[in-house]
């Protein structure tokens, strides 16, 4: 496997597996007295981030490094991007520095899969606009697997702005190839214009949905959808969408409360929800550094591929 | 060791064909006999030792040492696992994945660890596994046991405790499993 | 020089015959009958005699965008794609929205190597706010004005443009797309567009203005002529607009009968055009609009970018492919229609939107200016988009394999393309 684009890109349930078993191994790493292996020494992985975020980026950083891989970081705000130097021209550039691997993260869909039409080396997809944030969606199904057991036939509702998100995306993605059961929560104007040939059942009533979730998966809800006028409040929108102390109550016990971050409390979740124990925000954040660790290995430390 | 040889060598994927049996199910019962005594003797006494088998074929192996050292000197011994796929030198050249998880239940430091593997070869792995324990502490001393000792050693390791020495071509291959060990060569399926 | 066009099969709007037609030293056609010789003769045996195309709608690029295309280039392209006349669109910097541009243009196109008319702005600056100075247009030869790059989106100042207009004798066109539904898309607005994570161009964008227009055309008793039409909608409102006897006609362009949605699925913004590709059913439905008639004619909308602008992130990239060079042989090769319909599609027709069919668009007879293009309808070639004559590179066809060529161009009789290259 070149390049980590999309959740597709695995092959499959079985692709999927792979990763977790990988991942598994290095979450034992990351429990040693020193929580380095030499895999990819003498690798060097660049992160190319158009966008801010530092929480992905950190965390890809925790994974290289972990692997002893070098890293460089292609600060978006100070360089020749903004001289109008182009996306082509910029990753030619890195590449020609001598790079493994091109971690991307840009607001246009499609970017990472532009990129790696310019390039030889590696690219890994750490988010493109709306579209796909394959390394988030195998966090959190490793992080459903961890707590349920598997994800293979969970029901897992995604809340929220699933139209602009490319978490939701990836996650329809890697949960339904996994087998479980998707439906997705959102008021008609948060949802993609069509949902022809996507696996997902849809509601717009996250009351009913709650008692028959195994997961509730929660997006987070930006100001600026007010201005778009796709919804007319965010009071409006947590009165109906919002995972308050109430809606938690009705809950099974075992259901897990998720949210890929950062989380605006008070609004898609409350804050005394966000820190109950069935909240596994902060697993998936530390799970995040043994996929990534997973994926990188993947991509660059296991050796040609000799079908 | 046989499946890590199985993929990293051509024909790679291939079946495993055995030609003749070099040792019998009660020949390495002998031998895991004879080498807890060895190790007892040399480290007068099981103070401190930990044995780690190496994935996947040393596992087995070492659970069984541990009995057998249990057995002599009424004293449990640690037992750990080690898979070393992170450390290998030839990450990039092959496919290399984890066979199972590394799982080491104490700190190593000051502790006397005994590697454990059901074949020596180049030495390649024993080299990967010395890398790796670094990670879990800092031991006293690290001994290897084998249980076949098959020559063609790339680097410069020897094993303290060994259960046969066994002349081979580079060619062949060596094959430890629970009837005894059998020796033969790699066939695509 | 007289020049004899020997053996070929001749096509135009009165039907087909074959013949051999003599091009005079004026540069009219001096006899067209069997066996007929001249000063130089030109083999089209095999191949089709027919009155050189006329494209409806070309972006030249030039005034101001000179690194995508110039008049020049462009009129090179229009050439070797069969080409005796385009019909250049006002969305340069500056506009064409005053004689001074018009003039400026003009000039340039008079070393063209086809005709290069000029449809001016609407409004001010395209602005949508105010009418420009059409009469003071009309009088230096505009016969066609359009906001093209925009739609014109108030209506009060669309009726008013449709009264204006119809009293000066010229042809009102309409890019259709309404700006506050299509804000924000960079792709048709459907299945792919949310799979892909695009903000999408809903159907109804072009649709809502063909609506509008349709209405003010019946209000006012103006004429009006829809641009690139990409929605099975938008053709059938057009369908039923003429059935009711209203003055309308409709262009569609050749990627709108040839390609779709789908086609985005790469995020390469070679496939990235406004009104954007759209779903097999309007593929299906604009076909058979060119067929039936409810279309009159195919129009390129010849967009040429910069490498560089088509190699930004998708929605980065300006909106736009080349046509002029791959128009014909996409007609002749994806249409189910007969060549004499592809032609009448392509010549005799948009000549008569453009109000240019005094001197372009056929018939082929005895004293007509001899603008005239020689095409073998079977050869076939693979688009190599840097052999194109275009400034830009811009085309989605890149690798395809095409039948029906070019062969020979003739403007105003002078042999402008000569065994498929430019003479100049």
């Amino acid at each position: 496997m070149k390049h980590l684009l999309s959740v597709d890109d695995l092959g499959g349930r079985d692709g999927i597996e792979e990763v977790f078993r990988l991942t598994d191994s290095f979450v034992e790493v990351g429990e040693r007295q020193i929580p380095k292996v030499p895999a990819l020494r003498g690798k060097t992985i660049v992160w190319l981030f158009y966008e801010d975020s530092t929480r992905t980026r950190l965390s890809f950083e925790q994974a290289a490094k972990r692997l002893s891989a070098d890293t460089m970081n292609f600060s978006v705000g100070s360089s020749s991007v903004n001289k109008g130097e182009s996306l082509r021209d910029t990753v030619q550039t890195i590449e020609a520095m001598g790079v493994d691997c091109i971690v991307v993260r840009h607001s246009s869909a499609g970017a990472p899969w532009q990129v790696a039409r310019w390039i030889e080396a590696s690219v890994v997809n750490a988010g493109d606009g709306w579209h796909e944030h394959p390394t988030q969606a195998l966090l959190d199904s490793y992080t459903i697997r961890r707590h349920l057991g598997g994800v293979a036939g969970k029901r897992i509702a995604i809340v929220g702005d699933i139209k602009h998100s490319r978490v939701a995306r990836s996650d329809v993605l890697a949960f339904s190839t996994l087998g479980a059961d998707v439906t997705l929560v959102a008021p008609p104007t948060l949802l993609p214009p069509s949902l022809d040939g996507w696996p997902v059942a849809v509601t717009h009533d996250l009351d009913a949905i709650l008692p028959k979730c195994d997961v509730v998966y929660l997006l987070r809800m930006q100001r600026e959808r007010m201005t778009e006028a796709l919804i007319p409040s965010l009071r409006e929108y947590t009165a109906g969408y919002g995972l308050t102390k109430r809606r938690v109550e009705r809950l099974d016990e075992s259901t897990l409360v998720m949210h890929p971050g950062p989380m605006n409390r008070g609004v898609e979740i409350a804050a005394e929800v966000a820190d109950l124990p069935r909240s596994v925000v902060i697993d998936q954040v530390r799970n995040g550094v043994a996929v990534r660790m997973a994926v990188l290995y993947l991509l660059l430390g296991s050796g040609v591929d000799l079908q | 060791m046989a499946e890590r040889e199985r993929r990293s060598t051509p024909p790679f994927g291939g079946v495993f064909v055995a030609r003749s049996r070099v040792m019998e199910r009660d020949d390495i019962n002998r031998a895991l006999w004879r080498m807890a005594h060895e190790i007892i003797e040399r480290n007068h006494g099981l103070d401190g030792v930990v044995l780690i088998g190496l994935q996947t074929g040393g596992v087995p192996l070492a659970r069984r040492l541990a009995e057998a050292l249990d057995q002599i000197e009424g004293h449990p011994v640690d037992v750990g696992s080690l898979d070393v796929a992170f450390h290998r030198d030839d990450i990039g050249l092959r496919p290399v994945l984890p066979e199972a998880v590394t799982n080491i239940p104490v700190d190593l430091t000051g502790s006397v660890v005994v590697l454990v593997d059901d074949v020596l070869f180049t030495g390649r792995t024993i080299r990967a596994a010395l890398d790796a324990l670094t990670s879990f502490g800092r031991p006293r001393a690290v001994q290897l046991a084998v249980m076949v000792d098959r020559g063609h050693r790339e680097l410069p390791i020897r094993p303290d405790y060994v259960g046969k020495n066994l002349p081979t071509r580079r060619d062949e291959v060596v094959d430890v499993n629970e009837d005894g060990v059998d020796l033969g060569e790699m066939v695509k399926p | 020089m007289t020049i004899v066009l020997r053996g070929g099969r001749l096509i135009d709007a009165t039907g087909e015959r074959s013949g051999d037609v003599v091009i005079g030293d004026d540069g009219r056609i001096a006899a067209v009958g069997p066996d007929l010789s001249a000063d130089r003769v030109i083999d089209a045996s095999g191949c089709v005699v027919a009155p050189g195309l006329v494209d409806l709608h070309a972006h030249l690029r030039e005034p101001g965008n000179e690194e995508a295309e110039t008049v020049e280039t462009g009129s090179r392209a229009a050439a070797l794609g069969g080409f005796t006349a385009v019909v250049a669109m006002p969305n340069t910097d500056p506009p064409v929205d005053g004689a001074g541009v018009v003039r400026e243009i003009l000039d340039l196109g008079k070393a063209g190597l086809c005709d290069v008319h000029v449809a001016g702005a609407i409004t001010v600056g395209r602005r949508g706010e105010q009418l420009a100075p059409m009469a003071e247009m009309a009088g230096l030869g505009v016969r066609l004005f359009t906001d093209d790059g925009r739609g014109v989106q108030d209506s009060r100042l669309m009726r008013r443009a449709l009264e204006y207009a119809s009293g000066l004798g010229v042809t009102l066109a309409q890019h259709c797309e309404d700006e506050s539904l299509a804000a924000g898309g960079h792709m048709h607005e459907g299945e792919w567009s949310s799979r892909l994570g695009i903000p999408g161009v809903p159907a109804e964008a072009e649709e809502l203005m063909v609506m509008r227009d349709i209405a003010l055309a019946r209000l006012t008793g103006g004429a009006v002529h829809f641009q690139h039409l990409s929605t099975a909608g938008a053709i059938a409102m057009v369908r039923a607009a003429k059935a009711g006897g209203l003055r309308v006609t409709a262009e569609a362009t050749p990627h709108h009968f040839t390609l779709t949605d789908e086609c985005c699925a790469g995020y390469d913004p070679a496939f990235k055009v406004n009104p954007p590709l759209r779903t097999p059913a309007d593929v299906d439905a604009v076909r058979a609009g060119l067929a039936d008639g409810v279309i009159d004619a195919i129009a390129t909308d010849h967009a040429p970018h910069p490498q560089e602008a088509k190699e930004r992130p998708f929605d980065e990239a300006p909106p736009g492919m080349l046509g002029l060079e791959t128009a014909l042989a996409l007609a002749i090769t994806e249409l189910d229609v007969d060549l004499s319909a592809v032609l009448a599609l392509l010549s005799w027709s948009p000549a008569a939107i453009a109000r240019i069919d005094d001197t372009h668009g056929g018939p082929i007879v005895e004293g007509r200016p001899a603008n005239l293009c020689v095409i073998d309808p079977l050869a076939t070639w693979i688009v190599d988009p840097s052999a194109l004559a275009s400034r830009s590179r811009n085309t989605p066809y890149a690798g395809r394999r095409l039948t029906g060529r070019v062969r020979h161009t003739f403007l105003w009789g002078e042999p402008v393309v000569v065994d498929g290259e430019a003479v100049r």
